[in-house]
């Protein structure tokens, strides 16, 4: 069984057990327009959480991508390298960013579900 | 907006705003002590004929390296810029919109700024050159940053023919960047080998080619050694009329290049403005700091121009941009493009075969002013002399004799004294190496 968690920056985070993988919202994608590159982390770096650990770049602007959580990462899709308009067409499945190891599940008791991240959205208009 | 300075009425009106009744009650929190009582000693004004005779006499101190026999190099070279270059610079259409503030409409600047990288990239053997940067020594800065972001690591090597005044530029940029340096010291033999400094820390090997001594070198070796330690080679041109004749530091291995283009359509002008040579590989280029200029097609399927990866750059990415570079040395760039282009490939190609004959010729002569020395055995067209005697008191009294006979080594480095670098280039003739090799000759009796 799967988690899904989301941040008020437009993360997700799918938690498995231990693992967590960590992409960017339909939202943040939208917004961002054309992405024209990941610039990923590198496996075996420790992240903390709202802490910057990627960085999504887009004809309008660049932004940071924060850890969700905090933990140590575990793998990077390195098929965004090629193609990171994978972001825009798929965020939550193809286009996930990277994968870590979960440091302490209870930081995930501060982000947000589905439900109160789709009020986020429906009230930033 | 007005430039007319402020009249007493304008004066009264800002004072009365804020409640002040006069200037000198601005300065009450000022100590008495620290207080100007008198005016500041300056002459009164004069008219445009005594300015005029009054520069002219300071200017007329000056020993031009344009009006006598001058061997100055040290990265910074006399060349012959043609004409055209300066009056092409010198357009309106070309000087009011020298930088790209709004970049879309200033075509004609981008395809002159995309020519330019074109050029930089065919002559230094690399994939993609940025639109430049302030000049040869914060372009090294620059390139080992660059090095840093690429490896995650933060130590550089600087090898002991990298010139002493990038070297010092770097090692400011390390002091206020946090990152480390490990420094071979200056050798006049060329055969310094900075290899055994790289370690697992090392990001990148900064060297010079040719050297600061005039050295040539082959970088392939130090650029093995640095792909197998995981670093990059950062290579310095400061002569790159160099490239014409040399092979490029791009065939050589070189990851980065960074170099001084100030003998391409630039003068000498006191030591800047100067233009930062910025090259490097296609995988590395969303780490190059500075501005690129593309050539892409408009939505009418023409071709038409655009800063491009503007993204990672300051005015975007504030303080996580790249570098804090958001401008470049564009009319300096623009004077080397046309340079260039006027000079043409074959062009290029002869011009350096001229620097080399010169330098050749000059070497030859100076051998034969007894007790001078050689030290450089491969060289472009700058090579090192040891004198029997300190060369800077030498120096000088060839400048009373109106010859600028090169640049003493203990102006970078005492332990040298003895040493001088000499520079020849297209423009010295054979009466300038004859009036130099004479006076060399007396000065040394």
């Amino acid at each position: 069984m799967s988690t899904v968690r989301y941040t008020k920056d437009h993360e997700w985070v799918r938690v498995e057990g231990d693992e967590a993988v960590i992409g960017i919202t339909d939202y943040a994608q939208t917004q961002l327009g054309d992405i024209v590159y990941v610039e990923l982390p590198e496996v075996g770096k420790r992240v903390e959480q709202g802490k910057e650990a990627a960085v999504v770049e887009s004809v309008k602007a660049a932004s940071e991508v924060y850890a969700p959580v905090s933990g140590e990462v575990t793998g990077a899709n390195a098929a965004l390298n090629d193609d990171p308009a994978k972001v825009n067409s798929d965020p939550m499945g193809a286009g996930w960013f990277f994968k870590m190891k979960l440091k302490d599940a209870k930081e995930l008791d501060a982000l947000m579900d589905e439900t109160a991240y789709q009020k986020l959205v429906e009230g930033l208009g | 907006m007005r430039y007319l300075s402020l009249t007493d009425a304008d004066r009264h009106a800002m004072l009365a705003a804020i409640g002040v009744p006069a200037v000198e009650d601005l300065y009450r929190g000022v100590p008495p002590s620290a207080l100007l009582t008198q005016p500041v000693d300056l002459p009164l004004g004069m008219g445009e004929l005594e300015v005029e005779r009054a520069l002219g006499k300071l200017a007329a101190q000056n020993v031009a390296a344009g009006s006598v026999p001058s061997f100055l190099g040290c990265g910074a070279y006399r060349h012959h810029v043609p004409a055209a270059v300066d009056y092409l610079v010198q357009r309106g259409e070309f000087l009011t919109s020298y930088t790209p503030y709004q970049p879309e409409i200033a075509q004609g600047t981008l395809q002159a700024l995309f020519e330019y990288q074109t050029q930089v990239a065919l002559i230094t053997g690399m994939d993609v050159a940025n639109a430049s940067l302030y000049d040869g020594a914060t372009a090294t800065a620059e390139a080992v940053m660059m090095a840093n972001r690429l490896t995650h690591r933060k130590k550089a090597v600087l090898a002991g023919n990298l010139h002493p005044h990038y070297a010092e530029t770097v090692a400011t940029y390390a002091r206020f960047n946090g990152f480390a340096l490990a420094t071979r010291p200056l050798d006049p033999t060329g055969n310094d080998d900075p290899a055994s400094l790289i370690d697992a820390e090392t990001s990148c090997v900064v060297a010079q080619n040719p050297g600061f001594f005039g050295h040539l070198r082959d970088l392939a070796p130090l650029a093995a050694a640095c792909r197998k330690a995981g670093a990059l080679l950062v290579a310095v041109v400061t002569e790159p009329v160099s490239l014409g004749i040399v092979r490029p530091p791009g065939e050589m291995g070189a990851d980065i290049v960074a170099g001084e283009g100030q003998s391409l359509g630039n003068a000498l002008n006191f030591g800047g403005p100067y233009l930062g040579l910025f090259a490097t590989r296609d995988k590395y280029v969303r780490q190059a700091p500075g501005r690129l200029a593309g050539q892409t097609h408009d939505a009418e399927g023409r071709r038409g121009f655009v800063l491009t990866l503007s993204a990672r750059e300051q005015h975007i990415r504030r303080e996580k941009a790249t570098s804090n570079i958001c401008t470049n040395s564009g009319l300096c760039a623009l004077a080397f493009a046309i340079h260039m282009a006027l000079l043409g490939e074959d062009g290029f190609r002869r011009l350096a075969e001229l620097n080399h004959q010169s330098a050749r010729a000059l070497a030859k002569r100076l051998a034969a002013v007894p007790g001078v020395k050689i030290l450089t055995d491969s060289f472009f067209n700058e090579f090192t002399l040891r004198l029997p005697r300190p060369a800077a008191p030498i120096v000088e009294a060839l400048a009373a004799r109106k010859i600028l006979g090169g640049v003493p080594v203990s102006r970078f480095a005492k332990e040298h004294e003895n040493l001088l670098i000499v520079a020849a280039t297209e423009t010295n003739t054979a009466d300038d190496m004859e009036a130099f090799a004479g006076a060399l000759a007396g000065a040394l009796r």
